[in-house]
């Protein structure tokens, strides 16, 4: 098989993956795609990418994006006010215009002569037009600089790595060009090794009770921000320290300002408390 | 049954590119299908859908296309022969069609003629060659095709079919109807920018521009953008709009938390408009519609929420039905005038639109442009608003 020449992500001691996810990553590498991942916050859309540049031994280069995020910006600045600024108090050559080009994330992911992973988080945050912006440069990893002519090709295909919290549609013509994934929240055995993880000499009652307590809070319809994964390790980390005896979890859900972060949510707790569905408080 | 999938893909909905297409058949004959169906499932679904909402759709398509078949090993063969007769996918756009012919087939070919001799070699050497890619092809210990069983070696080992056969992506369909969070998301797009009097702040973009035309740095202020667009919500509560309090309650939210809006004022009704609107329903609290509609102008958006559901006199006749006395407007009157006072009504209903047909829906609809309360129906509804894509009215 082929898949021995490119590089190939496992998943790493603190970051477990799902063999679909990994699929998906290996896929997205061998076929030099941009891998678009969707889910739940907390799902580990962005530890993702640093597992990837862990294992595969690569430099991480984020780039968070902001509703004004502009495609270019990725690329390059131009830093048009230091020059200006220099031109007028600076000694500096102010002919030389590449010295006011500053490269951002997918600039430098292109221009180094390392291959790096790329992760593009949160491209939802940005302008409708956004994604379609980048795909010329992801298509043909090359880009100009305007200002100075000059043609920058990459010398090593970055892995790209795309997050999106479902905040906007992402276009057609974008989404064509991906390998995508959604990361679906994780079942009470991949959440029971998820825990083991961080914290690996939990009791396993304990964790038991306190799973089947968080799926139950998870599943009220009336809840409307769920718990996720990393509010549950917080959770069990309380539970732990405080040594909460596993009779008062069996009747009850302590410390439920870890889990639930809205008001309104634990308000339905407390109101299902008086029905036989509930728990106490 | 390879093709058979593309069939089902597109008669499920599933629109799959040739691009898309082609990426799924490199990725087989490169062999990251391990000739195993659960890792084509996953192979596939990555490639071909492109979100979750399609998850489901492509589920059904995947059980419908590889109902009795247990293993991908097949797939290979099928492709091979696909690939010595590339066309018979009759519903193919010319363009779709050109694109597939500039594709490097003849390459696809040989990977996939490469790894077909490098598997016989390998199991003619007695080793069983799809367990070095590190899963065996029957699935054995319960591996899921979406998911891990970590720590549960044991399992069932359920086919990648029945476990798309379980349509456990149902939930995720992108025609269900929305949360706060989405509406709001949704609602945002309605912001229109511009600027008005105010304080005003640093341009910067225009110091620039005229610093560097003058060649002396110069500071130029003006007032901020502001969002311009103004809200009327108007919601129909009680009777038969009562299943749908908490989406009516979550659009109401939504609406409540935006903050981009110049101005917004939300109302309620029973039925339709007529010449009161109710600030607090229970306490039969209200204010003359005329008084309402005096304010409204050409910078005001009006969204209708309700189900358009009522006998035909509730609509057209004088309003005298419900107890605010002596209207002599009928309610489709006040709705015709909202609609040319607005820069731009829509109605919202939260019933399906096989039922659109009832007479007082329709006749709703030709004054104020329906759409369904969901994801897609709200989208469509704030493009429409927005004067990106404008909905005739029916006839």
């Amino acid at each position: 098989m082929t898949t021995t020449t490119t590089p190939t992500f496992s998943g790493t001691a603190d970051y477990l993956a799902a063999p679909d996810l990994t699929d998906a990553v290996n896929v997205a590498i061998a076929l030099e795609k941009p891998l678009l991942l969707k889910g739940e916050p907390g799902t580990g859309k962005t530890r993702l990418a640093e597992a990837v540049a862990a294992q595969l031994g690569m430099k991480l280069l984020s780039w968070n994006i902001k509703s004004t995020s502009k495609a270019k910006d990725g690329l390059y600045v131009y830093d048009t006010v230091a020059r200006l600024n220099d031109a007028r108090f600076g000694d500096h050559d102010v002919r030389d215009i590449a010295r006011y080009i500053k490269f951002g994330p997918l600039g430098r992911s292109f221009i180094g002569d390392e291959r790096v992973v790329l992760l593009i988080d949160e491209i939802d945050k940005a302008d409708l037009e956004f994604p379609n912006d980048l795909l010329h440069e992801l298509d043909r990893m090359s880009f100009v600089v305007d200002e100075t002519g000059e043609t920058h090709t990459a010398k090593q295909r970055p892995i790209v790595i795309i997050t999106s919290n479902n905040e906007k549609e992402l276009p057609d013509a974008f989404l064509r060009r991906c390998v995508f994934h959604y990361i679906s929240f994780p079942d009470e055995a991949q959440m029971k090794a998820i825990v083991k993880v961080h914290h690996p000499d939990v009791q396993e009652q304990l964790l038991q009770t306190a799973l089947l307590r968080f799926y139950w809070l998870r599943k009220q319809p009336d809840v409307r921000k769920r718990p996720s994964t990393s509010e549950f390790i917080d959770w069990i980390a309380a539970l732990m320290k405080t040594g909460v005896p596993l009779e008062r979890l069996e009747k009850e859900i302590p410390f439920v300002g870890l889990l639930l972060k809205k008001e309104s949510d634990v308000q339905q707790l407390v109101n299902m408390k008086d029905t036989s569905r509930g728990f106490r408080m | 049954m390879f093709l058979a999938f593309y069939f089902q893909l597109r008669a499920h909905g599933l629109k799959v590119s040739p691009t898309e297409w082609l990426s799924l058949m490199e990725a087989v004959a490169r062999g990251f299908d391990r000739a195993n169906l659960q890792t084509f499932y996953g192979l596939a679904r990555s490639l071909l859908v492109k979100r979750e909402g399609h998850y489901d759709a492509f589920d059904r398509a995947f059980a419908a296309a590889f109902e009795g078949v247990d293993r991908a090993a097949p797939i290979t063969d099928e492709l091979l022969a696909w690939l010595d007769q590339p066309i018979p996918m009759k519903d193919l756009s010319d363009d779709e069609i050109a694109q597939l012919k500039a594709m490097d087939l003849e390459t696809l070919r040989e990977q996939l003629l490469q790894r077909l001799k490098e598997q016989k070699e390998r199991h003619d050497g007695g080793s069983h060659w799809v367990g070095t890619g590190g899963t065996s092809p029957f699935g054995q210990g319960g591996r899921h095709p979406q998911g891990v069983k970590v720590g549960d070696a044991g399992g069932g080992g359920r086919s990648a079919v029945a476990l798309a056969g379980e349509r456990r992506y149902q939930n995720l369909r992108s025609d269900r109807v929305l949360d706060t969070r989405s509406m709001g998301a949704a609602l945002r797009k309605l912001r229109k920018l511009a600027r008005e009097q105010g304080p005003e702040e640093l341009d910067v973009d225009e110091s620039i521009d005229r610093s560097a035309r003058e060649a002396e740095i110069e500071l130029v202020f003006r007032p901020p953008k502001k969002n311009r667009v103004k809200l009327l919500l108007l919601f129909d509560v009680g009777g038969s709009m009562d299943p749908y309090a908490q989406l009516c309650e979550r659009l109401f939210s939504a609406a409540h938390q935006a903050s981009h809006f110049a101005a917004k004022k939300t109302y309620f009704f029973h039925n339709c408009v007529y010449d009161r609107l109710s600030t607090d329903m229970q306490r039969n609290i209200g204010v003359p519609t005329a008084d309402v509609l005096k304010d409204i102008d050409a910078t005001w958006t009006v969204i209708f929420v309700g189900d358009a559901w009522m006998s035909p006199h509730e609509l057209h006749g004088d309003g005298n039905y419900f107890s605010y006395g002596k209207s002599t407007t009928p309610g489709i009157e006040w709705l015709r005038r909202f609609a040319q006072k607005a820069r731009a009504v829509a109605w919202l209903n939260p019933e399906r639109p096989h039922i659109w047909g009832a007479p007082t829906v329709r006749d709703v609809r030709r004054v104020v442009p329906m759409f369904e309360l969901t994801l897609d129906g709200l989208d469509r509804a704030v493009d429409h608003l927005r004067g990106a894509r404008r909905v005739e009215l029916p006839g």
